[in-house]
């Protein structure tokens, strides 16, 4: 390569920004999480329209969908840790119903404090998760199968614990669900307030520390993270253990919206969280996403819940549906975003 | 010359994969302050000795030493935080990422363990720019051309530790073939900051199959053969010939005849007539004729639209305006599919993210676009299709030359190879070759340019992109030239024309 040149590097010749106004848009990463947005209001002022004689106008039935779904919505924040990092968990809904049943009968049956109980649960979910990545990681198994076990396991021990659902009478479970926080305009339940809380906390991590940007590299290239010299191992056990705690964590708030033990509590809600975080923005394969779309992805969800409601004629079967018809609408609004990346 | 303390020693390494020893007892040394290039051809193992001293892969004898302590990396971020950072040979970043966070991943500037979003991307622009490279560092790394993020892999190598005062610094600078996707000016830039570095104390091991550059920047070599140590030599004591040879193992003459090759002179009836072909943002519109048998090489710098240009007639990226007629017959070039219909093959430039599939064999991933061609319901005779494979294996020499080896596991340049051999093996009316030649050592490269000339003998039409203009000079009967993403000439090669004179037209942009 003896040939010099004697022109400076044309630097026009290489930025991003050339492509027509569409393919930038179709390229930009906010993309999903905006239409999501946008489809959440669409939805929401089509209710304001229709429903406009029946109550839908007040701001409680907003603040309900975070009542509603508050456990839902943490729940789908730990299953964006994983999704993000390209892994997935399939324990969620397991975990959730064992840890109903725990507190359930840790504090009725064995009496013990509720103060005592909710550090213990949410320490058994949190290790749960431990070893699952744990296996992940060592034995380089695939996640699925992986938290498919724990699927299993957790619902097992549900059934270990009781075969009957236990309900609560504990008073200070009763206080605490019946606890609200006035906004003024309505009021807010301690599951929505804790929910925004892990929102608000895992938007930080993710965005602002080392941990959270070392989920989406692995998510975007495992080998080249591992080579770029990142702690990799530590990392995935870290983000299985983050969905293990806030499954726990949701299966507490569970428990105070129902206030029951059950060992078919929250069968299948793995599933809600997935199709959450997905609607949310966030890409399957890992890498590219953010928690705000997930948030969105849990209103959008509880907003066809709470629209079939107000309908009244539906049955409720048809949240179903119309979640899966969502799901494949912005599975194929990714695969047009990866189909444009690649060329 | 009292020599100092090598800051890096290794010795007697051996390392084995299932049925290869990639390494066979072989030693190697680093001092502070110089610039040592590690040598040898395609598959010698070079890149696996790097990757053994790094921790990517364990050892399976012998020892390394970092001033003077033994040590064992058990993982990349071991041997980073001794101070040896890496750019493995082909580009490894993540794309979703931008390419700020890139440069500063695993050590990012934080406050109270919060990333300082600002500052990390204000001290990336100030280290982009250190190698002269302009360009916007929040958007995410796979907007950017190969080239761009080959820079940016370096620039994230010589940034490691020195920004935050964490880590012990860089000591050991291993940098795996950067140069294969930089245009000379790029190279010119990572040169001086190569030197830089040296000045400052760094010990650099650097990889490359241009000669020239290894005697433009080295101090010392170490040539590898088959996985064995052939001998370190200072590069002053050593030329090119005697290099070669020690490389090859065999006296050079064969790889003369090249230059004294001559191309067919009268080539065939037109094939391929694209008329004002053009994509907004990609390439403007541009006619362009091309005759049977005829190789047309395109020169220009890097985003001049190369590449674009070959995407256009290949369907890769579809054309706004403008239309292809290719024997005759206008072809709608919506997508690849059209143009391989037409007898159009594509050997991209970006073998990793478009080429091949590396948990298949070498022979899977050679018939693949054949076998895509003739549609599945029709699978090519298994005589007929093991003797292709063996043909092609044979003619670009692809080591190991196992058809049942996974094509992940073979050396960076042998991949390229088996890329190669995939559109060949299509016979197509037109081949274009995106640098074909990238990765690929010195024997091999002379053997892949026979092959143009040849094909191209027999009425094969050829479209070559290379970043050597000595190499489209040396092949082509007309030589395209591009800037700013335009068609700006159209030389017909003879004895007048000079890469001295393509370069003029390259600056002036000036039709002629
Ligand atoms: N992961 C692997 N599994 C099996 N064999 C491998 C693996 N990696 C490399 N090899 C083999 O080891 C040998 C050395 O390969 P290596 O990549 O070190 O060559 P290289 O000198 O870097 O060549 P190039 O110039 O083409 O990059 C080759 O025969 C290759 O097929
Ligand atoms: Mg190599």
């Amino acid at each position: 390569m003896s040939a010099t040149t004697k022109t400076p590097t044309v630097p026009e010749g290489r930025t991003a920004s050339q492509a027509s106004p569409v393919a930038r848009l179709l390229g930009d990463r906010r993309l999903p999480v905006l239409v999501t947005a946008a489809l959440f209001l669409a939805m929401y002022i089509t209710g304001l329209g229709r429903y406009q004689n029946y109550g839908f106008t007040e701001p409680q039935v907003f603040l309900n969908l975070f009542i509603d779904n508050g456990y839902l919505l943490v729940a789908a924040v730990g299953a964006t840790f994983v999704i993000m990092s390209g892994g997935i968990d399939l324990s969620v809904g397991s975990v959730i119903g064992f840890t109903t049943m725990f507190t359930a009968w840790m504090v009725e049956r064995q009496g013990l404090p509720l103060l005592l109980v909710v550090p213990l649960a949410l320490g058994v979910g949190a290790f749960g998760g431990f070893l699952m990545g744990y296996v992940i990681h060592n034995f380089e198994i695939q996640p699925f199968i992986v938290t498919l076990a724990g699927l299993f396991l957790f619902r097992g021990l549900c059934l270990v614990i009781s075969k009957e659902s236990i309900s609560i009478s504990d008073s200070s479970v009763s206080s605490l669900a019946q606890a609200q926080a006035q906004l003024g305009i309505g009021f807010l339940s301690i599951g929505a307030i804790v929910a925004l809380v892990v929102l608000a906390v895992a938007f930080y991590v993710l965005h602002y520390t080392r941990f959270g940007r070392r989920v989406y590299a692995i998510g975007g290239n495992e080998q080249s993270a591992l080579l770029m010299g990142l702690p990799m191992g530590g990392t995935k056990i870290a983000v299985y253990t983050v969905s293990g705690f806030c499954s726990a964590l949701a299966g507490l708030l569970f428990m105070l919206y129902i206030q029951s033990g059950d060992p078919l509590h929250a069968v299948g809600m793995e599933l809600d969280a997935i199709a959450a975080v997905v609607i949310g923005g966030t890409l399957l394969t890992g890498g590219s996403g953010y928690v705000l779309g997930t948030l969105f992805g849990v209103l959008v969800l509880g907003l066809i819940k709470s629209l079939i409601q107000f309908e009244g004629t539906l049955s409720s079967w048809w949240t179903k549906i119309a979640t899966g018809v969502l799901l494949c609408a912005f599975i194929l609004i990714q695969r047009a975003m990866t189909a444009r990346k690649q060329t | 010359m009292a020599e100092p303390q090598p800051v890096l020693e290794m010795t007697g390494i051996v390392k084995e994969f299932p049925g290869v020893r990639a390494l066979s007892g072989v030693d190697f040394r680093l001092f502070p302050g110089e610039i040592h290039a590690l040598m040898g051809e395609n598959g010698a193992g070079k890149s696996t000795l790097i990757k053994v001293l790094t921790g990517v892969y364990s050892l399976d004898g012998g020892t390394v030493t970092v001033d003077g302590k033994s040590v064992l990396f058990a993982s990349p971020l071991q041997a980073q935080q001794a101070g040896i950072s890496t750019v493995y040979q082909e580009v490894n970043l993540c794309p979703n990422l931008s390419v700020a966070e890139n440069i500063f991943i695993g050590r990012e500037p934080t406050r109270a363990g919060r990333i300082q979003w600002k500052r990390m991307r204000k001290e990336a622009a100030e280290l982009v720019d250190r190698l002269g490279l302009d360009i916007d560092v929040s958007a995410p790394l796979s907007s950017y051309p190969l080239a761009v993020q080959q820079l940016v892999a370096i620039v994230r190598s010589v940034g490691t530790g020195d920004s935050d005062g964490e880590g012990s610094g860089t000591k050991v600078l291993v940098l795996d073939e950067p140069t294969s996707s930089l245009d000379r000016d790029e190279v010119l830039e990572l040169f001086r900051l190569m030197r830089q570095l040296r000045d400052e104390g760094v010990a650099i091991l650097f990889v490359s199959h241009f000669l020239d550059q290894i005697y433009e920047i080295c101090d010392r070599m170490t040539v590898l053969r088959n996985g064995t140590l052939v001998g370190e030599h200072m590069v002053r004591d050593l030329d090119q010939v005697g290099l070669i040879e020690l490389m090859i193992g065999k006296a050079l003459d064969q790889l003369e005849e090249l230059h004294e090759h001559q191309l067919r002179s009268d080539v065939g009836e037109t094939l391929v007539q694209a008329e004002g072909l053009g994509r907004t943002g990609g390439i403007a519109p541009f006619d362009l004729e091309i005759k049977k048998g005829e190789v047309i090489g395109l020169a220009g710098l890097l985003g001049s639209g190369r590449t674009e240009l070959a995407r256009l007639l290949f369907g890769a990226d579809q054309p706004d305006s403008g239309k292809v007629t290719i024997g005759g017959k206008q072809v709608s070039m919506s997508a690849p599919n059209d143009a391989i219909g037409a007898g159009v093959a594509f050997c991209s430039e970006n073998r990793k993210a478009e080429g091949l599939v590396p948990d298949l064999t070498v022979r899977e991933n050679i018939i693949l676009a054949l076998q895509a061609s003739r549609g599945w319901i029709r699978p090519i005779p298994v005589a007929q299709r093991d003797e292709l494979v063996a043909k092609y294996i044979k003619a670009l020499d692809i080591r190991p030359a196992n058809p049942e080896a996974r094509v992940g596991q073979l050396s960076g340049g042998n991949q390229q190879k088996v890329l190669l051999a995939r559109w060949l093996i299509t016979q197509p009316q037109l081949l274009i070759l995106d640098e074909p030649t990238r990765g690929i050592d010195i024997g091999a490269k002379a053997e892949i340019q026979k092959l143009v000339v040849s094909l191209s003998e027999d009425g094969m039409a050829v479209l070559y992109i290379a970043a050597e203009l000595e190499e489209v000079l040396r092949l082509s009967h007309t030589i395209g030239v591009l800037r700013d993403r335009k068609l700006v000439a159209r030389l017909t090669n003879g004895p007048e024309i000079t890469t001295s004179r393509i370069l003029e037209t390259i600056a002036s942009g000036e039709h002629q």
